[in-house]
């Protein structure tokens, strides 16, 4: 298990430095300086301002001290947003991202598996039926088509929750719906499949016959049992929380990385771009360790063969 | 006697018996092959069947669409912007809402104050608005509340002109642009979705059929590559390149491969053991002939599976890319570029989100439920 673990942490810091070296060069080819929005300036001044942000070393000094700052979570300084260290501006951003991310995953694997549970219980049934066309809606309408929706039915139309901003609970209502669909409709068409398998087998027919209760069957032998494979849906859901998170923070103006994201690409931030980036980067990698390490502690096979490779 | 006397039967009673040949085991319908059992399964499904009909339908409405009015996708005229949609003949059925006028409900602390209210909000042609009063007020502060609607087309002295879906907010037809839009996403959704298959299929079936050391090197590529989240890749490379359906593609193509190259792979090698493979290989057959022969017509199904899978993928990601500013610029329209636009107008003029809105949903749940339904009927496991 040991070597297991550490042969996934190399490759995860591998993939990091792919992709911090990767970013810092792609910003290097494109065009645009911190200098762009002033343009009455001294030769002077733009020197100072170079000078500042380090442009004037050579590249491979810029790479060296850029990867130095970044083992110490340094990444740069944001040429827009007066100053502010990139690092800082994440710090402060992060919460509400954090905050949509969690209550959004919960909300949608809770009731995605309370569905996906009842569908399999009543196979074949308008209950099963209607939850299959959840699972379809769901896994198909981008989750800013689904936000649009509710922004206009919910906040302009009916005016139950507000259209826009961030403060008070209310105003992660709508996000959170919008940003829970996918993983509702994923939990929900996993949760159905499994369960409809788990429920066929030889030792539910066992607890059947020694006279278990039917709840006992479907929640204790059934359930558990169909909810160990879920573990590795875990991990693309995460996933798309991070993609759907960008639009949804920009379409409710929610103070977050994905909007922060969105923002620094309009105005050419680049160590900000950059930092976001990596964020994200290590973020996606890191969800997906840990998934695949917890998967390991509850599957033992695949403990096995990822150490004996 | 008589009962007894069997053995008196005349002999030009008995018939020889012509001996057929054994039917027990004869086939009477001709045998289907995989492909034809495939297809019979699919068209048996009928809300995949029925999806198919929609996506031809769109695919159709993408190449016709921008013809079948007298607008081009660039017209702009601030003279003509925002009109709201206005279909002939539906325009009479009033719950529709394609009758080419705007609404809205206004408050104020009398009929007067909101009448006021509505005709600033609406050009202030006060002919052209009927104000019908909801509740008439007491006085205080938005107690009353009126309903204005305002007939723009006549407004503009434009009775003639049909903008079906509407116009966007530099005057543009919506029905137009919306076309040539889905066109757009349909091109970057198949061409990305072509190039994942020819690029995953020969990385996967490389590394799978020759094994060993190119298999070893391969994969330690593939493996580094599955790692760095495919978002982020297509985010830098959008910044990069020069935005367009060909950056889109290159973006959505770089990570895209990696999938069907590890499932190609999978079954390959899963294959390429089997004994019929072996029984060829001893025979001399060339790795070509193995390949098309052998191969190919084993993994198709699955391969024409993830295909209709990453199609959606692509709309999605096109319409993304678009929304968070890093796809499709104008003038061009792409389906995420004017569901951007919708969002920026969704207050006042909803419309402009709607139907860009419902084509892209279709759309993706459509080729979900082909996907499904190929699925089904490529995985002998799901028939039921």
């Amino acid at each position: 298990m040991t070597r297991y673990i550490l042969r996934r942490v190399w490759y995860m810091l591998l993939t990091l430095f792919i992709i911090a070296t990767a970013s810092f060069f792609l910003m290097k080819i494109l065009p645009g300086s911190p200098l762009n929005a002033e343009d009455k300036l001294s030769e002077e001044q733009k020197e100072i301002i170079l000078e500042k942000y380090g442009l004037n070393d050579p590249v491979p000094v810029q790479y060296a001290k850029y990867l130095g700052g970044l083992v110490q979570g340094d990444l740069g300084v944001s040429f827009k947003f007066d100053n502010t260290p990139v690092t800082q501006i994440l710090v402060d951003r992060i919460g509400p991202s954090a905050l949509l991310g969690f209550q959004a995953l919960i909300v949608g694997s809770i009731l995605g598996i309370f569905l996906g549970l009842m569908a399999s219980i009543f196979r074949n049934s308008p209950i099963d039926f209607s939850s299959t066309i959840i699972a379809v809606i769901g896994t198909s309408i981008p989750s800013f088509v689904f936000a649009g929706l509710l922004q206009y039915v919910f906040a302009v139309k009916l005016g139950w929750f507000p259209v826009a901003l961030w403060g008070t609970f209310e105003h992660t209502i709508l996000p959170t719906i919008a940003l829970a669909i996918h993983p509702l409709a994923t939990a929900a068409r996993f949760t159905r499949t499994e369960m409809v398998e788990v429920l066929h087998s030889n030792y539910i027919i066992t607890a059947r016959a020694k006279g278990v209760a039917e709840s006992g069957i479907i929640l204790k032998h059934g359930l558990r049992n169909a909810l160990i494979p879920l573990i590795t849906v875990l991990g693309p859901m995460a996933v798309g929380l991070m993609t759907g998170s960008m639009v949804i923070e920009q379409i409710f103006a929610i103070p977050g990385i994905g909007e922060q994201f969105v923002t620094s690409v309009m105005v050419n931030d680049y160590p900000t771009i950059m930092g976001t980036t990596l964020l994200f980067a290590f973020g996606f990698i890191l969800i997906i360790l840990i998934i695949d390490l917890l998967y390991g502690l509850i599957d033992p096979r695949i403990r096995l063969a990822g150490g004996s490779k | 006697m008589d009962k007894n006397n069997l053995n008196n039967i005349p002999k030009d009673l008995f018939v020889p018996l012509v001996r057929k040949e054994d039917t027990s085991e004869k086939i009477s319908t001709p045998s289907r092959t995989f492909f034809q059992d495939a297809k019979r399964t699919l068209f048996n499904n009928k809300p995949a069947v029925f999806s198919m009909i929609l996506i031809v339908l769109i695919i159709i409405m993408s190449i016709a669409g921008p013809w079948m009015n007298n607008f081009g996708s660039d017209e702009q005229d601030l003279k003509r912007a925002k009109m709201p949609p206005r279909i002939p003949v539906l325009e009479n059925v009033s719950w529709l809402g394609l009758n080419g006028t705007l609404s809205g409900n206004f408050e104020g602390k009398d009929v007067t104050q909101a009448t006021n209210k509505a005709n600033a909000r609406f050009d202030n042609k006060k002919e052209f608005i009927d104000i019908e009063v909801i509740n008439k007020g007491d006085g205080t502060r938005n107690s009353a509340e009126v309903k204005a609607t305002y007939h723009i087309y006549e407004a503009k002295d434009m009775k003639d002109t049909y903008f079906w879906f509407g116009s966007d907010a530099l005057g543009r037809d919506q029905w137009t642009r919306l076309w040539e839009g889905t066109r757009v996403s349909l091109i970057i959704a198949f061409v990305a979705a072509l190039l994942d298959l020819v690029i995953g299929v020969s990385y996967g079936g490389i590394s799978a059929f020759y094994g060993g050391k190119v298999d070893n090197v391969m994969q330690r590529i593939a493996e580094i590559l599955v790692g760095i989240p495919n978002l982020v890749i297509i985010l830098l490379m959008m910044l990069v390149l020069k935005p367009g359906i060909i950056s889109i593609v290159i973006a959505l193509t770089i990570t895209g491969w990696i999938g069907m190259s590890r499932i190609v792979r999978g079954e390959v090698l899963k294959l390429k053991n089997q004994e019929f493979v072996l029984a060829s290989r001893t025979l001399g057959t060339s790795n070509g002939t193995i390949i098309r022969k052998h191969l190919v017509p084993n993994i198709s199904g699955i391969i024409i599976i993830n295909t209709m899978f990453s199609v959606p993928g692509a709309i999605f990601f096109e319409a993304f890319l678009s929304f968070i500013g890093l796809g499709i610029v104008p003038p061009d329209a792409s389906l995420g570029s004017l569901i951007d636009l919708g969002f920026d107008n969704l207050r006042l003029y909803p419309y402009m989100l709607v139907f860009p809105a419902i084509v892209i949903s279709v759309l993706m749940i459509a080729f979900n439920i082909v996907g499904d339904g190929l699925r089904d009927a490529f995985d002998p496991k799901m028939h039921k």
